[in-house]
């Protein structure tokens, strides 16, 4: 048998700051009960994101990191529903709530949604409302945490946002409808929307994917701007392993509903633990490869969700798979030293490691 | 947004001169013309005409000359206000007709409204508490619209009212008013007995629509920019009504456009059914006595009406989506 | 797994556990069965579907479920009220029986009035003789489902009573039927005939002749119909014979209820044009009439079928309220219009209430069709 137990190399890497994270989710499960049958679409996830640092997670189509997003703002579509789990985000000056106990419909949870989490949306054109003009939108998103402002303040502020995002001449696109404005544009005023009422965290959903790639790139130049400009927490939700590398501070690899592994993003890509992590990073395809060469695919394919294999959710692609191990049992995160966590059974952890002290 | 209501207005006009050309065409239809039915008449009482008579009846009228200068001399009258006179009536058809058309109005205008004001709470209600109590009480209530045709509900509605109520529901007005002139008390009196024949009338319609709101609303419910107006913070409420709601009101204000054609039409069996002093009535003996003024004047009118209520509706459809009025395909 | 899961499942489980050999069904299977296996879900609809074929098969055999002549009329008999069948004798045994009437002069009015005579009883027969009809239209037979001792004059069977010239409402039901659901199926073949040639036009070729089709289309749409079916029915001809009429009025009825079913063939003719299927066939050189018929028919016939379940109900509610108003079909023709316009009178109704009857079918037709059609329509397009 070729795989044996690695040991875990010990890395002093360039970690994260240990400190309080500012959102904390811990064993987050969220169900979907459909006629046909029960969707574990996120299924025992834990990750932390800290203040002023950027979280990109990232996975296949599928993988549950959209429905993380959304359960971490309780606007689930349903019939979906946050079955175990804590949401822990922390507030200056209060106490840490857990969101996951709160109801969709609480007005705590409204208070908390735009205000203190923000989320941008892949697809800017159906996220908008064709109906109403941006100026429309993004005021509502102002007044609705500000009852005591004025149409005019809220109007100001508009254009500030919409000066502060990169639009131009915001007098005139502030009355016009969302289908009266380009790709680009329309990505900017989601962000002038979400940043509206000056939230810690931004939560953004593939922000990136339906543009091209010039866009893109604008578009990430202006997260990253904002993101240093006002010490936003940023959860990055990708496909993308160049966005990832470009924007993350740090990494959570997501499938099938788990993380399979998080770290710090040099760690992530220099020293992959995880054999999916690994077969991801192999099959970007690289300027650097031989020419001609076969791209590498991950063998197999993404199971039904009705049809969740057995034991570690991964196993019937793995390359490493232990026979009657990997097959069985579900393997939980294993802390490697600081931030750094994988769940495989191939890694068996130093006692240090095991106590969640950091290796030294 | 000039061009759509261009493009409605010159369709309102065709669909009028379609109807006027059908309306003629009613009027014609029976064998024989005007003075055959006078003459008949007249010999019925005794007296007679004679050939030459009528013949110079003929030129005078004109029913001597090709359809087409017929049609034409008719639409003149009809501009001038002229309808010509019921044989029937032996008065001028205007006069026979009097309140009856505005009568006819009102009860078209109040069914639509109740349709609006009843649909469009019940679709909501319907589409956000799906599967409650509510939704199906009302569902079941939509059969009953949807399965029984409104002269048929009319009837029993009538009947029951009066085997264990002992009402009379028909009518309008309450026997004191009906012959008198108006007065407020009387335009009263009328808002009194309103809104049972409306309801009958809009009740089939009121089902279909709310069919409609509550099947669009649901896809509508399901869409992103739904999610986007949670994610800032809304209260639930404000998310469905100020969202999805505007979205789904588009489908629902054409249904509704195309369903006053089906509200005039109807009130034409339900008046006869409940006695309201509409021109149902007397459309449907104009037509057996084959007093065709009477009858194509009814035709015509009752296709004006049902051209200008949509045209409004168009209106209103139009001042209801932004994207029509920047000219943006749909 | 939840329970309510299997109903999908069910027509998969014979095909093993194996999720692959259920989804190998799946693939081989034709749009029909595809369709077929969508539509069973639907339990309103199948029930209604069953209900429609009732209605039918009541239809065709009128005739044999009625038990007396329904265009005798015997004005002593009038506005009999429906009798009740008692199913047991008095002995215990199984002798169906109603009682007889027995006929007694109100002195007040003068009237025949007629009461129950517990001490006579008219015993019900099964396939007994009645009077002559041909079965199918073909096989001249005088035999009906229920009969009574006809020997005796004071014997008589009011299932549902009389009306006031004294015929028997059960039996003019029956026949009713037949002719209010044929109008129907024939007004809508007239319908699915104009819908389809304008609508396959419009979607086909599209552009100007497309535009002018809306149009007239449009207009059709916004023309209130009742007042111009009212005319153009009170034009026909009293001379006309009853075959005649009937032929006339379902024209009119369906020279309006065509403009749905042509913008449902339009819309599917407008979004299939697209499909690649159809622009490969016009690559590979296909005739045109080859691309319509062999390969864009089948996409949307079970669309159209379920059109034109809709618009079944339309055709007989019209046929219903033009009878009623006695424009429609003319005695001695019978159908549920006419049955129902015996009871247009308030008064009439307070004497003789069972001659409301008639809209229990009507209402029930209504219902099973546009239950069938829904059920249709999302079996054909789930999607749509």
């Amino acid at each position: 048998m070729a795989c044996a137990m690695r040991q875990i190399p010990m890395v002093e890497s360039t970690m994260s700051s240990v400190g309080t994270p500012i959102l904390s989710i811990h064993n987050l499960a969220v169900h979907f009960a459909q006629d046909e049958g029960l969707v574990r679409a996120v299924d025992g996830a834990s990750f932390d994101l800290h203040p002023g640092k950027i979280l990109g997670i990232v996975g296949e189509s599928g993988c549950g990191k959209s429905v993380t997003a959304r359960a971490v703002l309780q606007i689930l579509d349903h019939p979906g529903r946050i079955v175990d789990g804590e949401i822990w985000l922390d507030r200056p000056g209060l106490s840490p709530v857990d969101i996951a106990r709160l109801g969709p419909r609480s007005p705590e949870m409204s208070a908390i949604r735009g205000k203190e989490v923000a989320l941008i949306f892949q697809e800017p054109m159906t996220s908008f409302s064709a109906h109403y003009t941006i100026g429309n939108q993004i005021g509502e998103a102002i007044a609705v945490h500000n009852t005591s402002a004025d149409r005019d303040r809220v109007r100001l502020r508009t254009l500030d946002l919409l000066r502060l995002v990169g639009i131009p001449r915001p007098e005139r696109r502030i009355d016009e409808y969302p289908f009266q404005l380009s790709g680009g544009l329309r990505q900017r005023a989601m962000i002038a929307m979400a940043l509206a009422c000056d939230p810690r965290i931004l939560i953004a959903d593939e922000p990136t994917t339906a543009l091209d790639v010039t866009t893109q790139a604008q578009v990430l130049d202006l997260l990253r701007a904002l993101q240093k400009e006002r010490g936003l927490s940023v959860l990055l939700i990708t496909h993308d392993m160049g966005v990832i590398a470009e924007m993350a501070d740090d990494v959570a690899v997501m499938y099938l509903g788990r993380i399979v592994e998080r770290g710090p993003v040099d760690q992530i890509f220099h020293a992959p633990r995880h054999p999916y992590t690994q077969a991801l990073l192999r099959s970007i395809p690289s300027t650097l490869a031989k020419p001609r060469s076969r791209l590498q695919t991950i063998e197999g394919s993404i199971p039904h969700p009705y049809n969740r294999p057995q034991g570690c959710p991964f196993h019937p692609r793995c390359s490493e798979k232990i026979a009657g191990r990997c097959d069985r049992d579900v393997p939980d995160p294993v802390l490697l030293g600081g931030e750094s966590a994988v769940s495989c059974f191939l890694y068996q952890s130093t006692p240090a490691a095991a106590e969640g002290r950091p290796a030294a | 947004m000039i061009s759509f209501i261009v493009r409605r207005f010159l369709l309102a006009l065709a669909t009028t001169w379609a109807i006027s050309v059908m309306s003629f065409i009613i009027i014609q239809l029976p064998p024989g013309d005007f003075v055959d039915a006078y003459i008949a008449r007249l010999s019925a009482s005794g007296s007679s005409v004679s050939m030459e008579e009528a013949q110079s009846m003929r030129t005078l009228y004109g029913l001597n000359q090709p359809y087409y200068v017929q049609y034409l001399k008719w639409v003149g009258r009809v501009l001038r206000g002229d309808f010509g006179e019921s044989m029937e009536w032996q008065r001028p058809v205007a006069e026979v007709l009097g309140d009856r058309l505005w009568i006819t109005v009102v009860v078209s205008f109040a069914a639509l409204l109740l349709t609006w004001a009843l649909a469009l709470p019940i679709g909501i209600y319907s589409a956000v508490r799906q599967y409650s109590i509510g939704d199906y009480a009302f569902t079941l209530v939509g059969f009953i619209g949807l399965a029984v045709p409104n002269f048929l509900l009319a009837l029993i509605i009538l009947y029951v009212a009066f085997r264990w109520f002992g009402l009379n529901v028909g009518g309008l007005f309450s026997t004191e008013y009906e012959m008198a002139p108006w007065s407020w008390a009387k335009a009263a009196d009328l808002m009194w007995h309103l809104p049972l024949p409306a309801l009958i009338l809009a009740l089939a319609g009121t089902a279909q629509l709310i069919r409609i709101m509550r099947a669009n609303l649901l896809d509508e419910l399901r869409k992103p920019y739904v999610v986007t107006a949670r994610a800032k913070g809304l209260s639930e409420m404000r998310v469905i009504l100020k969202y999805p709601v505007r979205a789904a009101l588009n489908p629902f204000a054409s249904a509704l456009a195309y369903l006053f054609p089906y509200l005039v039409s109807g009130s034409i069996i339900v008046s006869l059914v409940l006695s309201l002093p509409t021109v149902g009535p007397v459309l449907l003996k104009a037509l057996i006595a084959q007093d065709m003024y009477l009858a194509g004047a009814i035709v015509l009118l009752l296709g004006v009406l049902t051209v200008v209520g949509t045209f409004i509706s168009d209106l209103v459809l139009m001042w209801i989506d932004p994207r029509i009025r920047h000219q943006v395909d749909t | 797994m939840t329970p309510a899961g299997w109903t999908l499942w069910r027509p998969f489980r014979r095909a093993g556990r194996n999720g692959a050999d259920a989804e190998d069904r799946i693939a081989v299977a034709t749009q029909l069965q595809l369709t077929w296996w969508r539509f069973r879900k639907h339990k309103l609809a199948v029930v209604s579907l069953f209900i429609v074929v009732l209605f039918y098969l009541v239809a065709v055999f009128a005739d044999f479920l009625a038990y007396a002549d329904p265009e005798a009329s015997d004005s002593r008999r009038g506005y009999i009220p429906p009798q009740s069948i008692h199913l047991f004798d008095g002995d215990g045994s199984f002798r169906p029986f109603v009682h007889g009437l027995l006929g007694v002069r109100d002195p007040r009015t003068f009237k025949l009035v007629y009461r129950v005579d517990e001490n006579r009883k008219v015993y019900l027969q099964f396939f007994a003789e009645g009077y002559p009809y041909y079965l199918f239209g073909l096989f001249p037979t005088n035999r009906h489902l229920l009969g009574f001792d006809t020997s005796k004059a004071e014997n008589g069977l009011f299932l549902l009573g009389t009306d006031v010239q004294g015929r028997d409402v059960w039996s003019r039901l029956m026949v009713a039927s037949r002719v209010s659901l044929s109008i129907g199926l024939a007004g809508v073949t007239i319908s699915l005939f104009l819908g389809v040639l304008f609508g396959g036009i419009s979607g086909l070729y599209g552009g100007l002749v497309d535009t002018a089709i809306q149009r007239l289309i449009e207009i059709m749409r916004s023309i209130p119909t009742i007042p111009l079916w009212m005319g153009l029915a009170a034009a026909l001809p009293n001379t006309w014979s009853s075959a005649q009429v009937y032929f006339a009025i379902t024209v009119i009825i369906s020279l309006i209820g065509w403009t749905d079913l042509a913008r449902v063939v339009r819309g599917r003719f407008l979004s299939l044009r697209e499909e690649d299927f159809v622009v490969a066939a016009e690559l590979m050189g296909a005739s045109q009439m080859r691309i319509i018929f062999r390969h864009m028919l089948p996409s949307f016939t079970s669309h159209v079928i379920a059109a034109v379940t809709l618009a079944l109900p339309t055709m007989i509610i019209s046929e219903t309220a033009l009878s009623f108003l006695g424009l429609g079909l003319r005695p001695p023709a019978i159908s549920w219009g006419i049955l129902l316009q015996d009871a247009q009178n308030i008064q009439t109704l307070a004497i003789a209430p069972w001659l409301l009857v008639a809209a229990v079918p009507v209402i029930a037709v209504i219902l099973a069709f546009n239950f069938l059609g829904d059920g249709l329509r999302d079996a054909a397009d789930p999607y749509g």
